[in-house]
C-alpha cells in the first residue's frame, strides 16, 4: 500500500477560497501537493493590471501558508480553440452555450490533467462540489453534499477513465464549513468573495463583452403570432425564459422572451410567466456523455437537471439511433433552452448529461426555440 | 531528495567568509558615516577602505564608485543619469535588444520622456554587428549602452572594440557588467568605458548592494535627492554591512575568478557530457567559446518551458529560463527572439544552467541525470 506521501496531488488552483480549502486539505492528509494556477485568458487590461495575477498571487501566498511547490501553466490558446470559438458558434446559432461545461471537459480535465500527469502526478484535484467514488469496480461521479454549491451539472462530461485520477476533496462538505476552515487556518483567502459569472467575462457587462466578438444586428421583437412588440439589440443578447431587458410596457402580464428566429432576425416574445409557449414536453440531446455507459439501457427513467441549481425532473430517457437521446418530461417544463446541458442522475449518482439540441412539443418540434 | 542549484546567473550563495566579515560589522560598527564623531569616523574608514577595493577591481578610481542598492538601481542611474544631464547636447540613445530589463525598461521610459533610442539587433552568433553600431551613432548620441555579458545566454558582447569605436564620439559608454564581472577580468580605461553596473550578490556577497562605476569627467544628474553622500549623486545612508560584504566578495572573486572559472567550465562540460551519454537531443543557444563559463542555455526541443521549469523544480533542479511565466503567461524569451527570430521554438524551450558555488562535480552530474530522465518522459 502506497501511503499518501508518495502520492503527488496537483491541485488546480485558482487563487479562490474553494482551491485553497483543497489543497489544505489534500495536505493535511499528508499527500505530495503541487498547486498549479491556469491561466485562460488575458484580460490585461490598458494599465496592463490583470486579474491573473492578482488571483496568481493569492494562490502564491496560500502555497506558502501551506508550503507546498506551485507553478503556473498557460492554456489561453487552448481555451481560445476549445471553449471560446465554441462558445462564439453557439452564440451565432442562436443558441445559449455553456463555456463551463466546455472548459471542464476540454481544458480542466484535459489540457491540464495531461499537465499534470506529466508533472508526474497520480490525481488532479479542484476545488469542485462533487464526489468520485468506486462502487463494485466502477468510478461514479456523485453530487456535492451542499446541494445549494454542486457542480456535477458543470461536470456532466467527464469519463470514468477521467473520474479514476481526480479528487474532489470539498465533495463532502458544505460551503459554510469550507469557509470556516479557510478562517480557521487564516489562509489568505478566507474572505475573498466567490468569483461569479462566466470566467473570461468576470463582473464586465455581458452585452458589451459579447459585441466586442459579435456584430449585433438588432431587429424586430414580435409575438408569435406576428405581432410588433418593438426592437431588439441582437439576438445573442438575450435567452429562452428571459424576462428582464425588454422594454415592452403597457398593462397585464410581464413579456418573456419565447423564442428566436435566426433567419429573419425576429425575437419571439409573449406575456406572461406560465406563457403556454415556454412550455414542453420532450428533448433531444447531442454530444452524450456516459459516466459509465454499460449502466444506462436503451430506455430507463431517471431524474433530470436542464439548467444549474434547478430542481430534478423526473423523465424517461430513449436512446435514438445516432446516439442522440430523446428526453421526455414527467410534467411538462418551462424554458428548456437549446446549447444548456442536460444532465441525467440516479438518486445521488450523476449519469452523464448531454446538449439540449430540440425541444418538442405534442410531437412538434418547437421551431421557434432554436 | 537533495536539491541541486544550477540557477547561479540568478543569485549565488553568500560566501561564508563573507558572513564572517559582515557579522563584526552588525555587531559593532553601526555609526552613520557621515557623523562627525568617532562612530561615525569608523564607519566612514570601513566604507572607503571599501570603496577603494572595489575601484581597484576595475581599475578605477575611488572617486569613480557609486553604490546603489543592486544592478537594476545603477542600470537606472547610469542611464536616467546621463539622458539629463546631457540633454543640451542631443536626445538619442543606442543600446541593444538583448539587454537586461533593468536597461530595456529604463530605455522605454526615457523614450516616453522623449528621448529617441535605437535598439540594436544582434547576430546569429548574439553579438551586435560594429557596423550596426557605426551606421546608428548620430552627432546627437548621448550614450551607448551595451550589456558586457548576457544573463540568459552567457554571450560576451565586443565591449572593447564598442569602446574603441566610441573614442572619438561624445557619447557616454555604459556596460552593465552584472553578469561579467565575477567572470572577466575588467579595466574601465582598457575597455573605454564610462559606466559600469555591478551588483554583489551574483558574486557571491549579499543582496541589496552593488555599484555604478562613473567615469570622473562625466556629467551625471541624481535621481534621488537627500543628503551629501556619494558625491550627492546617491544620497542616502550608506549600507555599511553590505559595502563590507561586496568588498569581501570582491576580495575572494578577483583571487579566485581564474580558478573558479576553470572549475565551472569542467561543471558545465561535465553537464553536457552527461546529456550526450544519455542521447539527449538538445541545442545549445550560443557557442561555448563566446560564453562565460559558467552559464549554458540548453533548447530542448518539443518541450516548454513551464512544464520543464516545474518538473526540474520538482526533481530537486532549480534552473531558470529567460521566458517569463508568472501568473501563467509565458512570454519568449526577448533574448533568444533577438537571436533567433520571434517565432523559433527555442524561444519557449531553453533553459539556463548556471555553475557556481554550490555545486561540485557530483551534483552536476547527478542534475544531468535527472534533467535527462525528464526530458525522456517528456519527449516521446
Amino acid at each position: 500500500m502506497r501511503e499518501n506521501k508518495d502520492i503527488r496531488v496537483v491541485v488546480g488552483m485558482s487563487g479562490g477560497v474553494d482551491s485553497s480549502v483543497a489543497a489544505l486539505l489534500l495536505k493535511e492528509q499528508g499527500y505530495d501537493v503541487v498547486g498549479i494556477f491556469m491561466k485562460n485568458w488575458d484580460d490585461t487590461d490598458e494599465f496592463g493590471v490583470c486579474t491573473a495575477t492578482e488571483d496568481f498571487d493569492d494562490v502564491v501566498r496560500v502555497c506558502n501558508q501551506l508550503d507546498i511547490p506551485y507553478y503556473s501553466v498557460n492554456f489561453e490558446k487552448q481555451y481560445w480553440d476549445k471553449v471560446f470559438t465554441y462558445f462564439l458558434d453557439e452564440y451565432k446559432a442562436g443558441r445559449t452555450p455553456n463555456p463551463d461545461v466546455m472548459c471542464n471537459k476540454e481544458i480542466k480535465f484535459k489540457a491540464f490533467l495531461d499537465y499534470a500527469l506529466d508533472l508526474g502526478a497520480d490525481y488532479l484535484a479542484t476545488g469542485h462540489y462533487a464526489q468520485v467514488r468506486e462502487e463494485d469496480g466502477k468510478i461514479e461521479m456523485l453530487r456535492g453534499v451542499d446541494s445549494n454549491k454542486d457542480q456535477t451539472y458543470f461536470l456532466n462530461q467527464l469519463t470514468s477513465d477521467v473520474l479514476e485520477k481526480v479528487m474532489f476533496p470539498l465533495g463532502h462538505l458544505p460551503k459554510s464549513k469550507v469557509r470556516k476552515i479557510a478562517s480557521e487556518h487564516g489562509l489568505a483567502t478566507a474572505t475573498k468573495k466567490d468569483s461569479t459569472g462566466i470566467c473570461f467575462i468576470g463582473e464586465r457587462n455581458f452585452k458589451e463583452f459579447l459585441s466586442e466578438y459579435l456584430p449585433a444586428q438588432p431587429g424586430e421583437m414580435q409575438t408569435l403570432a406576428g405581432e410588433v412588440k418593438g426592437k431588439h439589440d441582437g439576438l445573442m443578447y438575450y435567452t429562452i425564459g428571459q424576462r428582464q431587458g425588454l422594454g415592452i410596457g403597457g398593462s397585464g402580464d410581464p413579456w418573456f422572451v419565447v423564442g428566436k428566429n435566426l433567419k429573419d432576425n425576429i425575437l419571439y416574445v409573449e406575456q406572461g410567466f406560465s406563457n403556454e409557449s415556454l412550455y414542453s414536453d420532450e428533448l433531444v440531446a447531442t454530444d452524450l456523455n456516459w459516466i459509465n455507459p454499460e449502466v444506462v439501457s436503451n430506455e430507463f427513467t431517471c431524474t433530470a437537471k436542464f439548467r444549474y441549481r434547478q430542481e430534478d425532473s423526473a423523465v424517461t430517457v430513449e436512446k435514438l439511433e445516432n446516439g442522440n437521446v430523446r428526453v421526455i418530461f414527467a410534467e411538462s417544463q418551462r424554458a428548456i433552452t437549446p446549447g444548456q446541458a442536460v444532465v441525467f442522475y440516479d438518486g445521488e449518482v450523476c449519469l452523464g448529461g448531454g446538449t439540449i439540441d430540440k425541444v418538442i412539443k405534442k410531437d412538434h418540434v418547437l421551431d421557434y426555440v432554436g | 531528495m537533495e536539491h541541486i542549484y544550477l540557477d547561479h546567473a540568478a543569485t549565488t550563495p553568500m560566501d561564508k567568509r563573507v558572513i564572517e566579515a559582515m557579522v563584526p560589522i552588525y555587531e559593532e560598527v553601526f555609526g552613520n558615516p557621515s557623523s562627525v564623531h568617532a562612530y561615525g569616523r569608523k564607519a566612514r574608514q570601513l566604507l572607503d577602505e571599501a570603496r577603494r577595493t572595489l575601484a581597484k577591481s576595475i581599475h578605477a578610481n575611488e572617486k569613480e564608485i557609486i553604490f546603489t542598492s543592486g544592478g537594476t538601481e545603477a542600470d537606472n542611474l547610469a542611464l536616467i543619469g546621463t539622458a539629463l544631464a546631457n540633454k543640451h547636447k542631443g536626445n538619442h540613445i543606442i543600446t541593444t535588444n538583448i539587454e537586461h530589463h533593468a536597461t530595456l525598461h529604463t530605455a522605454e521610459y526615457l523614450e516616453k520622456e522623449g528621448f529617441k533610442v535605437t535598439y540594436l539587433p544582434v547576430q546569429d552568433n548574439g553579438k551586435i554587428d560594429i557596423i550596426d553600431l557605426k551606421k546608428a551613432l548620430k552627432h546627437d548620441t548621448i550614450l551607448v549602452s551595451v550589456m558586457y555579458v548576457n544573463n540568459e545566454t552567457g554571450i560576451i558582447q565586443p565591449i572593447e572594440e564598442i569602446g574603441e569605436l566610441l573614442k572619438d564620439h561624445q557619447a557616454y559608454f555604459h556596460t552593465d557588467a552584472v553578469q561579467a564581472y565575477g567572470s572577466i577580468e575588467i579595466d574601465v580605461d582598457k575597455l573605454g568605458v564610462d559606466l559600469l553596473s555591478v551588483s554583489a550578490h551574483k558574486i557571491n556577497g549579499p543582496k541589496g548592494i552593488g555599484f555604478l562605476y562613473a567615469r570622473e569627467s562625466i556629467k551625471l544628474n541624481a535621481l534621488q535627492f537627500g543628503g551629501e553622500q556619494e558625491r550627492k549623486r546617491r544620497p542616502g545612508t550608506e549600507n555599511v554591512v553590505g559595502v563590507i560584504g561586496f568588498k569581501t566578495a570582491v576580495e575572494l572573486m578577483v583571487k579566485e575568478r581564474e580558478s573558479r572559472n576553470e572549475k565551472y567550465e569542467a561543471f558545465r562540460q561535465q553537464f553536457l557530457q552527461v546529456l550526450k551519454e544519455e542521447n539527449i537531443t538538445f541545442d545549445i543557444n550560443g557557442k561555448i567559446d563566446s560564453t562565460i563559463p559558467s552559464i549554458i542555455n540548453i533548447s530542448f526541443s518539443g518541450t516548454n518551458v513551464e512544464k520543464l521549469l516545474a518538473n526540474f523544480d520538482l526533481s530537486g533542479v532549480a534552473a531558470s529560463s529567460g521566458s517569463a511565466c508568472t501568473a501563467g503567461s509565458v512570454e519568449p524569451s526577448h533574448v533568444l527572439s533577438a537571436i533567433y527570430g520571434a517565432n523559433n521554438p527555442c524561444t519557449t524551450n531553453s533553459i539556463r544552467f548556471s555553475f557556481g558555488a554550490a555545486n561540485t562535480t557530483e551534483n552536476v552530474v547527478e542534475a544531468a541525470h535527472r534533467v535527462a530522465k525528464i526530458i525522456k518522459r517528456l519527449v516521446k
